[in-house]
Parts: structure tokens; C-alpha cells; sequence
């Protein structure tokens, strides 16, 4: 199937359904929380210290969940109404808004200790309208620009994204480093095809003295998720082409006839021991 | 949701509205409380960046007269509790918010702002 981002833009097709099933997927739970985890170590933020951070594009809150449960204040946005309505339904702590992040945002200089982002950037790339503030280099120029200012000096924001290609990955470092930001494109298992994930680390500030975070190497360890189990596969298959059970065994017979004695059809042959029973192989 | 923490950082961001674009003034606001948990460090981390002339006219604004005019230089606790209350426990479920330069109109529905520009009113 193709990539959501490219079947319709966010707020229609993240509508009642879709942000339902998305929400309630616990495959898509556990892989979310995975990605808030790790950008919040790539965040890097002082411990025991209370943080205020801004949440772009935060869904149905499953990354805000556990910015609660961490212990920090933090304030999401997003596009899609739906989603935002589970959010409030699944009563997370934070304030939400309702909001185009290729828009840019309001907030004054200065206002958050940083920003995370899971899963949203690529969105920004789908021109919806021919209109010049509908391209895609636009939009991303508004929201880096509003996002460099919005932070502190310095800070750390982590936007993870689902780039598909380099061309992508490329204009958008490029459009960041206009805007201001410091840092680079962190690549976790670069060599896993499931379990690779595309950081975008940006630095606001800090004269050089910032770190590139390394990205996870090696294999993606196995036991927090299910196995692929080919015994199942096998199992599947066998019960697509394997011997079928007869469906018409002795039962079916029986309850057929008392159906036709209810609707008081005539000549149903009586029950009997030989009803439905196997003819011998005389010939 | 909008608590007055959030409220105190938006500005308006329509197109070629950068002076005099903040506050949003609240309209027909309905207040809710909701009890938060009292943090007294990160109160003392986010005070630098309060606004506070407008925090406290927005918060008398809504009916809250429990901070002082100006910004006490002393932090003791009844006034970090008072701070707690007003940042952090009033919601405002509906209403609106409007630009005071611009005029824009932010509306609020079930605690969600609605910030979305028209296509001539992005920058």
C-alpha cells in the first residue's frame, strides 16, 4: 500500500476511523513509545530538571503519554480534529491546539526548552494547493523559522520522520540550516529495513559545544516484540488448500431436518441410526 | 485546555502581524479548574519567561486577583501556589481569542483552539 502522506492530506486521513484504529493499535503503541523514548535520550535534557515541551504534531497524545508520565509539561499540536479528540478522551495532561505546523507557529521567543516530533515532517512534504504558500520548501522554511525562534537558547529539538528518499532528507536539513538550527540527521539500525529510523537532531544555540548524538547500530533487539513464527504461516496455509472437513456431517443433516418438520414439510424421512452415516465401498 | 501557561507564549502569527500581537484577548471564556500537581522548581525555571503584566491582566481578566501587580522579587510559597493556580489550573473550555492588532478571531471549542489561517493570512 502506498505511504499514508501520500493519499490524503493529514486532517482527512487521519478522520474518526483512521485516528480510532491508529490510536488502538497496540503495534503502532509500541512503536511510537520506542521512537518518544529515544528522542527524548537524543533530546538530551539536564535531569530532575522540569521541562516545557512543545509536541509537534502529537495525534491522539501517545507521545504526550509519556511526556506525563516523564514528568514533563509540554503542549502539543496537530492538524487532524479527530485525533485531537481522542486525545481529549484519552485525557492527556498537556495543552493542544488545533494547527498547521507548514503554517508556523505563534508562540514568542523563547517559549519552550524543546521540541520533539514523532513521525509527522514527512507530511509537510505534499503540496495540497497551487497557492506559493502551499509548496512544500514554503512551508518547511515557515515552520523551521518559527521553531528556531520558539525555542531556548540553547536547546535541542528531535524530529523523527519517515523520509523516502535522500532528495527528501536533503531539502529538508537544508531548509533548517537557513533557519538557524545547528545539527544533523541521525540514523538508528541503518542497515535494519524495520527498524530504521531517521532523527532529525537540531541544536538552537550552544556555540559548537553541542554534540552529534550516534545513531543505534547493529541489530534490533528481539524480545519486546512477537516473533515471526513460520509454524503459523504453515497453519494458515493448510487450512487454505489442505483436506477440508466435510461441512455436511451427521449434525447438519439432523438439524436440516428438524428445520423442515418446523416449516411442516412433507416426507422428511425419519432420524435413524443409518442417518448420515458412511455408505461401505461395495464395488 | 488552554491553560494561561500556553496562553502567556501565543502570539498572533497571521501574516505581517508582528507588533502589538500579544496578548490574545480572551472572549467569552468558560473557565474550568482542574487540579495539577505543584511543582515549585519548574514554576521557578518558567517564571524568566512570563510575560507578566499580561499574565496578570489576563488572569484578572478571567477573575483571578490572586497575584500581585507587579513581580514579587521574594518567591515565597503561598505566591508560587497562587502562581501554580493561575498557570497551571484554570482551563479555558470556550470561547475565543482575538489578535489585538490584527483582529483575528482564535476560536475555542471543547478546550481546543482552533489556530488555522486563511490562505491570503499565512506569512
Amino acid at each position: 500500500m502506498s505511504r499514508p502522506e501520500l493519499q490524503a492530506p493529514p486532517e482527512i486521513y487521519y478522520g474518526d476511523t483512521e485516528a480510532k484504529k491508529y490510536t488502538q493499535n497496540t503495534r503502532n503503541q509500541q512503536i511510537q513509545a520506542d521512537m518518544t523514548y529515544r528522542a527524548l535520550e537524543l533530546l538530551a535534557l539536564p535531569p530532575d530538571q522540569p521541562a516545557y515541551i512543545l509536541d509537534i504534531g502529537c495525534g491522539s497524545g501517545l507521545s504526550g503519554e509519556i511526556l506525563d508520565e516523564e514528568g514533563y509539561i509540554w503542549a502539543g499540536v496537530d492538524i487532524a480534529p479527530s485525533m485531537l479528540e481522542i486525545a481529549l478522551e484519552r485525557e492527556v495532561e498537556g495543552d493542544l491546539f488545533l494547527q498547521d505546523i507548514g503554517q508556523g507557529f505563534g508562540f514568542r521567543p523563547g517559549s519552550f526548552d524543546a521540541a520533539i516530533s514523532i513521525s509527522v515532517i514527512q507530511w509537510l512534504l505534499n503540496a495540497e494547493t497551487s497557492h506559493p504558500t502551499s509548496s512544500p520548501p514554503h512551508r518547511l522554511q515557515r515552520f523551521f523559522t518559527t521553531l528556531h525562534s520558539a525555542l531556548r537558547n540553547p536547546s535541542r529539538a528531535v524530529l523523527q520522520f519517515y523520509p523516502s528518499s535522500d532528495d527528501q532528507i536533503q531539502l529538508i536539513t537544508t531548509i533548517a540550516q537557513k533557519a538557524g538550527f545547528g545539527g544533523g540527521i541521525v540514523v538508528d539500525y541503518p542497515n535494519s529495513k524495520k527498524a530504521k529510523k531517521v532523527f532529525l537532531c537540531l541544536f538552537v544555540g550552544g556555540g559548537g559545544a553541542q554534540q552529534m548524538p550516534q545513531g543505534l547500530e547493529g541489530e534490533e533487539e528481539d524480545d519486546s516484540k512477537a516473533r515471526f513464527e513460520r509454524r503459523r504461516e504453515r497453519e494458515k496455509a493448510k487450512a487454505k488448500h489442505g483436506k477440508r472437513k466435510n461441512i455436511k456431517d451427521r449434525d447438519w443433516i439432523l438439524k436440516k431436518k428438524e428445520l423442515y418438520r418446523k416449516r411442516g414439510k412433507e416426507g422428511v424421512p425419519k432420524d435413524s441410526k443409518y442417518t448420515g452415516r458412511k455408505r461401505k465401498a461395495v464395488f | 485546555m488552554v491553560r494561561l501557561i500556553t496562553h502567556n507564549l501565543l502570539a498572533c502569527h497571521a501574516k505581517d502581524c508582528n507588533t502589538n500581537n500579544f496578548p490574545l484577548a480572551f472572549k467569552d471564556a468558560q473557565l474550568e479548574i482542574r487540579e495539577a500537581e505543584f511543582n515549585p522548581e519548574f514554576l521557578k525555571g518558567f517564571l524568566p519567561k512570563i510575560e507578566w503584566t499580561a499574565l496578570v491582566d489576563t488572569a484578572r481578566q478571567l477573575g483571578d486577583t490572586s497575584l500581585p501587580l507587579e513581580q514579587p522579587e521574594m518567591l515565597d510559597d503561598e505566591f508560587l501556589k497562587n502562581l501554580h493556580h493561575v498557570l497551571l489550573e484554570i482551563h479555558v473550555e470556550e470561547g475565543s481569542m482575538t489578535c489585538p492588532n490584527c483582529g483575528h478571531v482564535y476560536p475555542i471549542s471543547n478546550g481546543i483552539p482552533n489556530m488555522l489561517l486563511a490562505e491570503h493570512e499565512i506569512g
